[in-house]
């Protein structure tokens, strides 16, 4: 299938997010669309696939004009866009989601369970993935559930398929399972449409790319005749330098030590220090368990025995606000559910996290707030109309700069984050490593949780590897490289 | 910079209920010099201000992401108790006063089955509803009280005027003063919108989302309690079924006013002129002598309608 878009055309209200926007995917190709955040990628496949209607401009598939009028149309010509934010009902099965809609019908018009079960299974293992048909979609990881995902788009013999971040919430094993799957595909001749912000993988796996900046067409590349550095001037029309920006930092005292934390089944005698002014990267596959180990430390989940030390007291935190009066910020890894109000304004969130200070016995004050909050946009460039912008439209990397804000305005001893720059653009990348840099810079000790191997590389001062819940290791900069991580965190010893 | 620009359209939705508030008074006023009198319109807001008290409690509850549907067995059984200590001889305002104390306690109660018992609101206060009914009907063995006395105190609640205005409309105007400086001058107010916007993330910025929704059932069984003395005074008797299904009227009032039955957006100005639309329609339609029967559809069909235009947001 080819598919052509000319000339395409889209405001929202006054803002104009597409100016004669295009894109040509030919048949079996796996084609990347690139842009920073606010581009108009999304927008682009949601015009494509009928979520959208464009205000003009001409979309042809297989040479004939076309128009879907919702994502079922799209869905029934083989054009399927499979969302960043899963698109999948958590509390019912694998097999009741694939078959959503379109059941299998025994005698009576009863449904054949049996049936959809085996035609289930088969599916899954056409993709070479190990899911039972019967597990509810919650038990599943978010890389599993995006298999079920690819797997109904496959059942609706799909010829399209559009990916929007795939691996942004995927582990290093994970993602290779994708590409494997991809791989698979486009030998099938399935062309695929790759909307990410990871270069590396997108030189990795795709023929083409396709850049938009500002709503417009930039140009096509085809991999082979390019390399990373071009791309990233297309996109945002300058060059950037380096990616990970230098820090010259005097480490101080330990600030945070972790002994013996130990939580049944999730993690298990886990022993670390931070001390002012180190980056401590923490890397591992999905499910490792990097997370839960900071949630404990932050309160939010509980542990049976080990101890936390800070300035080398022992502290008991049982809830995040204790965590808080101890000096911990967390920035969690996932913004849009956990990180802010996203029916709330840029004002509301950054106050959230810091009400004892702008008001006064319990009492608000208008002008404290204000002038904290016009300060930290302004510190941290988060673009916006200003304090009373909702967070739902801001882009990633503002969205994130909100949350950075709201922490960092807490003055923390030690700042916990949690994949910071997860579907983030260069620029704001860039941007939020720079003020991690600053933050080190001041004093505070912090803790990086990445399944960005080179954010990792790039950024820590040590490199803590976590395996099944265990610590296996912790690696110096100076020692640290790919493999040495890959390696223990895939259950390999160096 | 600091103002967001409003298109028209979104004016309208902003102020719907108000535009629908203010078609509603002229277009009855019009029809009917009777209901534009200034006697009227002082029984209208006094009227008003029982729904009100309870539809301001209940806007706190359902923006913390929960319902309260005790709310008009709370008014029953605390109205009840008071009713009964003042008939046994127990002394006029000290019973006044245990009533607001019981009143808050039991919406207590509610907030912990909620919270502590991790119930579903809508289950935990349906709980609470019908055992605090039984309890009242227990209570009263299913009779009125009605031997109150002569005391000037409860008179005074529901029957008093200062400057020629009754106390309820008082107590009204300084409610709905309280209720906004707290929503939005309060750190408290600020929770309040957290914890129905997003729970998960105001736990992570320390807010102790079980203590605010506790708190905010306990307002909301204060305001009951209160609603109640008011009811009292002006009947002086209570009745076994006093307030049964008066949650549907305040929750009606919080979705006019444009509160999000999913918590984390609403004002407290809206529910006020929620409020004084189901006022409005009440006794414009008694005015008009329009039956009963009919007056709870054009309720349900302005509620509807108001809903519907508030779809967007």
């Amino acid at each position: 299938m080819r598919i052509e878009m000319r000339g395409i055309d889209k405001s929202f209200g006054s803002n104009q997010v597409l100016k004669q926007a295009g894109f040509t995917l030919e048949s079996g190709e796996v084609h990347a669309l690139m842009g920073e955040n606010g581009a108009g990628k999304s927008t682009l496949m949601k015009i494509l696939t009928g979520v959208y209607t464009k205000d003009a401009g001409t979309v042809l598939v297989d040479g004939k004009e076309v128009n879907y009028k919702n994502p079922q149309e799209a869905e029934k010509a083989g054009i399927v866009f499979i969302y960043q934010e899963l698109n999948v009902m958590f509390d019912l099965t694998v097999e009741e989601n694939l078959f959503m809609g379109k059941e299998i019908h025994g005698r009576f018009g009863i449904c054949d369970k049996k049936a959809m079960q085996k035609k289930a299974q088969e599916a899954l293992n056409i993709l070479g993935v190990n899911i039972s048909p019967k597990t509810v979609m919650a038990e599943l990881s978010v890389g599993q559930q995006q298999m079920v995902e690819i797997c109904k788009a496959l059942m609706a013999d799909a010829k399209v398929i559009i990916m929007d971040e795939p691996t942004a919430a995927l582990t290093q094993s994970e993602t290779a399972a994708l590409f494997k799957v991809i791989e698979s595909l486009r030998k099938k001749g399935v062309s695929m449409v790759y909307i990410s912000h990871r270069m590396e993988e997108i030189f990795e796996l795709c023929d083409r790319i396709t850049v938009l900046r500002d709503g417009s067409y930039i140009g096509v590349k085809n991999i082979p005749e390019t390399n990373m550095n071009e791309i990233v001037k297309m996109m945002i029309g300058r060059e950037i330098g380096e990616r990970y920006p230098s820090r010259n930092v005097k480490i101080g005292k330990e600030v945070l030590k972790v002994k013996g934390l130990t939580r049944k089944g999730t993690f298990h005698d886990v022993n670390f220090s931070v001390r002012a002014g180190e980056v401590l990267g923490v890397s591992g596959l999905m499910g490792a368990g990097r997370t839960e180990i900071m949630q404990a430390i932050f309160g939010n989940l509980s542990y049976e025995s080990g101890t936390i030390e800070i300035d080398g007291k022992e502290v008991k935190i049982s809830n995040p606000r204790q965590a808080m009066e101890h000096g911990i910020g967390f920035i969690t890894e996932d913004r849009k559910t956990e990180g802010l109000m996203l029916d709330k304004s840029i004002r509301e969130n950054i106050s959230l996290c810091n009400l004892r200070r702008i008001s006064k016995s319990s009492v608000i004050s208008r002008e404290a707030e204000k002038n904290m909050v016009a300060e930290a946009i302004k510190d941290l460039h988060i673009k916006c109309f200003g304090a009373y912008h909702e967070c739902n439209n801001l882009s990633g990397g503002n969205q994130q700069k909100v949350v950075l804000a709201k922490w960092i305005l807490t003055n923390p001893k030690i700042l916990i984050l949690d994949e910071p720059t997860r579907g983030v653009d260069i620029g704001a990348k860039k941007e939020i490593y720079s003020i991690i840099n600053k933050l080190a810079a001041q004093g505070v000790a912090i803790i990086m949780v990445s399944s960005e191997l080179p954010e990792v590389l790039g950024m820590s001062d040590n490199i803590m590897v976590v395996r099944e819940g265990e610590v296996r290791g912790i690696i110096s900069y100076e020692e640290a490289n790919q493999e040495r991580v890959m390696t223990l965190a895939t259950g390999g010893t160096i | 910079m600091e103002t967001k620009k409003k298109s028209v359209s979104e004016y309208v939705q902003e102020y719907g209920a108000f535009i629908a508030l203010i078609v509603l008074v002229v277009g009855i006023g019009i029809v009917s010099p009777e209901f534009r009198t200034w006697s009227n319109f002082l029984s209208l807001l006094r009227q008003s201000s029982i729904n009100g008290f309870i539809a301001f409690g209940m806007t706190c509850v359902i923006l913390t992401d929960a319902i309260d549907l005790s709310v008009g067995s709370i008014l029953g059984l605390s109205t009840a108790l008071c009713a009964g200590m003042i008939a046994s001889g127990f002394p006029v305002v000290p019973a006044m006063i245990l009533a607001l104390i019981i009143g808050t306690g039991l919406g207590l109660v509610s907030g912990v089955l909620v919270t502590k018992g991790r119930l579903q609101a809508f289950i935990a206060t349906l709980v609470t509803m019908t055992v605090y009914r039984g309890l009242t009907m227990i209570f009263m063995d299913g009779k009125p009280i009605s031997n109150l006395g002569d005391s000037f105190a409860l008179k005074l609640v529901g029957k008093g005027n200062i400057f020629r205005i009754p106390i309820p409309v008082i107590l009204f105007v300084l409610a709905f003063i309280a209720f906004y400086f707290m929503l939005n001058k309060t750190t408290f107010g600020r929770r309040i919108y957290a914890t129905g916007s997003n729970s998960k993330c105001a736990r992570l910025a320390g807010v102790d989302i079980d203590k605010t929704k506790i708190i905010v059932y306990g307002i909301s069984g204060f305001m009951s309690a209160l609603s109640g003395l008011i009811l009292l005074s002006r009947l002086n008797s209570a009745q076994p079924t006093l307030g049964d299904g008066y949650e549907m009227d305040a929750i009606a009032a919080t979705a006019l006013g444009g509160t999000s039955m999913s918590g984390g957006r609403g004002k407290i100005q809206g529910t006020l002129v929620g409020v004084l639309i189901i006022a409005v329609l009440n006794n414009g339609m008694n005015i008009l002598g329009i039956s009963s029967y009919y007056q709870d559809v054009v309720k349900g069909i302005v509620i509807l309608i108001a809903v519907l235009s508030d779809r967007n947001r």
